[in-house]
């Protein structure tokens, strides 16, 4: 193993700063027997044991990323509209601002890990011009990428996959119809088969009602998963539609549900931290990426590299999707790179 | 020129326009008889299930001409699905792992699942995807000019692990180090898809045209 390589692992081994708010939770607890008590930080016996733990989970993922240097994926992601990308994108010397072939050469000169094309195209009849763009992008960009996007039935998702998009990625379809995850997965292969997953903090009271609503249609209808340390009065809500219609279903739950029928990957929006840029909603990435063992995209609310930090290292988030920071030049893929890097997370530098 | 076997198996358009985009000649064969003196080097993608992959290519007819082609002694490339169905055997969509589905056998070797649980809950994601890079075992032509420990692009749940370790030429650490890239005589083979791994996999693909 190089140098570079050991010492960009030894640094996050011996630094415990994500461990301080959990220490702090746990410390706070009230009750128990007051060990020690140093600045603001008291330890009480009954949580000494859990800290040692916390530690030694810490330890073990890091001995763990020893051995696997895969590195996290930076992924920006493409709004594009009748076969036009909108929203923008502002490269210096990019000639079309609109032509989704000549963006993902420049993202792909520029080295980014992967590519998110989401067609918002209102229309269904349209869909011609999505196959067309994906076959252009498959013939000369050599990147991988993922297009996802008013897919309804398994017709759609194999004419995309026989356009050239290696991933698809399913959203509000697989809300309604839960078995084209199942069929994606088995036609094409559980690693072709992404799921967007895209949850809302919502009060439990109307959640249950919505809730109750699909239970009496004998719909899958879980009891929510709070994430840890979460108040359980709030409860992350699955909303479709572009986030305006919610489902009544649990966004934990149903990401499990989901992978047991085949996604091999979760894109998660948060609808609360979607557009916001204050950084990514680490509760509710924390709660899924924990709970599932297949890769999760972190997406919806950065603002800056610092925020792709904190959601990979503080969450088991695997990639990072971002927009408009990439988008508008804010940042660019290599200076995000480079502050991860310096940072101690793993990502690719060279291309 | 460079022939792409079409067995239904995902869209090779990718890999034909990379050896394009290199200045190679690159032909779909949908048709094993579309072979002829014409193809000089063969590939073998694929992406999906082992178990589907075999049956297309028994279907269509494909097991004796690769076969074939492998003992002529000219270039042949698998990747991702298309290096583990160059093995023995799979577990993928297997009965019982005393019952692993049976491959091409032209390397000796199975076809293994990762094990996500074997590293404690939730640690070692499965299915392996993204970047991860080469340890290169063997200074081969395939790898040269390849910058040192190469990150390519991975997407698989299930890895080769040869019999014989001297047909492996590159591994890559997940979890544990496992055979991505191997070569047997002519026969070349990649987990990783080289064609989507921006200019380190096209340079690649360029050293196999050149062979």
């Amino acid at each position: 193993m190089q140098f570079h390589t050991l010492f960009s692992k030894a640094v996050p081994l011996l630094w415990y700063g994500s461990h301080v708010d959990k220490c702090e939770k746990l410390t706070r607890a009230p009750g128990g027997t007051r060990l020690c008590e140093a600045s603001s930080i008291v330890v009480y016996k009954s949580s000494l044991l859990q800290i040692l733990r916390l530690v030694a989970c810490e330890v073990w993922d890091h001995l763990l990323h020893f051995v696997t240097l895969l590195t996290h994926r930076i992924i920006p992601c493409l709004d594009v509209k009748a076969g036009r990308v909108v929203k923008g994108v502002n490269f210096l010397g990019l000639r079309d601002a609109g032509d989704p072939v000549e963006i993902a050469r420049q993202y792909d000169e520029a080295g980014a890990d992967e590519l998110v094309f989401l067609d918002i195209t209102a229309s269904h009849e349209k869909r011609d011009i999505v196959y067309d763009m994906v076959r252009k992008v498959a013939e000369q960009c050599f990147m991988p990428f993922t297009v996802g996007g008013g897919i309804r039935t398994i017709d759609d998702v194999t004419a995309l996959v026989q356009a050239g998009a290696e991933k698809v990625s399913i959203n509000t379809a697989a809300v309604v119809t839960p078995e084209i995850v199942r069929q994606t997965a088995q036609r094409f292969g559980r690693c072709a088969t992404v799921v967007n997953i895209d949850p809302k903090r919502v009060p439990r009271d109307g959640f249950e009602e919505r809730r109750a609503e699909r239970e009496k249609q004998g719909l899958f209808a879980p009891h929510a998963v709070i994430p840890d340390g979460q108040p359980d009065d709030i409860v992350f809500e699955i909303h479709v539609h572009g986030g305006r219609t919610p489902t009544g279903i649990d966004a934990i739950a149903w990401a499990q549900y989901i992978v047991e029928l085949g996604a091999g990957e979760i894109v998660l929006t948060s609808m609360d931290a979607d557009g916001v840029k204050t950084g990514y909603d680490l509760v509710i990435t924390g709660g899924v990426s924990s709970a599932i063992d297949v890769p999760v995209v972190a997406s919806g609310g950065c603002g800056s590299p610092e925020h792709i930090r904190q959601v990979l290292t503080e969450t088991d988030a695997d990639a990072a999707l971002a927009a408009s920071i990439f988008h508008y030049g804010e940042y660019s893929i290599q200076e995000t790179k480079q502050y991860l890097h310096e940072h101690g997370v793993p990502v690719r530098l060279t291309h | 020129m460079i022939g792409i076997i079409d067995y239904g198996m995902g869209n090779l358009r990718s890999v034909q326009k990379a050896f394009e985009s290199l200045g190679s000649q690159a032909t779909i064969l949908t048709t094993p008889d579309m072979i002829d003196a014409q193809v000089s080097h063969l590939v073998l993608p694929g992406v999906g299930a082992f178990g589907d992959g075999m049956t297309h290519l028994r279907d269509r007819g494909w097991i004796d001409p690769i076969n074939d082609f492998y003992k002529s002694g000219k270039p042949m490339l698998g990747i991702c699905l298309g290096m583990q169905l160059l093995m023995d055997s799979s577990e993928e969509d297997a009965p019982s792992r005393d019952q692993p589905i049976p491959g091409l056998g032209m390397v000796k070797g199975t076809v293994m699942l990762f094990a996500g649980d074997a590293y404690g809950p939730g640690k070692l994601k499965v299915p392996h995807m993204g970047w991860n890079s080469l340890n290169i075992q063997q200074d081969v032509s395939l790898f040269a000019d390849a910058p040192e420990n190469p990150h390519v692009y991975f997407v698989h749940g299930y890895y080769c692990s040869p019999a014989d370790s001297n047909v492996i030429i590159a591994t890559t650490d997940y979890g544990s180090p496992f055979c991505s890239s191997l070569k047997q005589d002519n026969l070349w083979a990649t987990q990783f898809h080289p064609e989507k791994s921006q200019r380190v996999g096209l340079k690649m693909l360029e050293n196999f045209a050149a062979c």
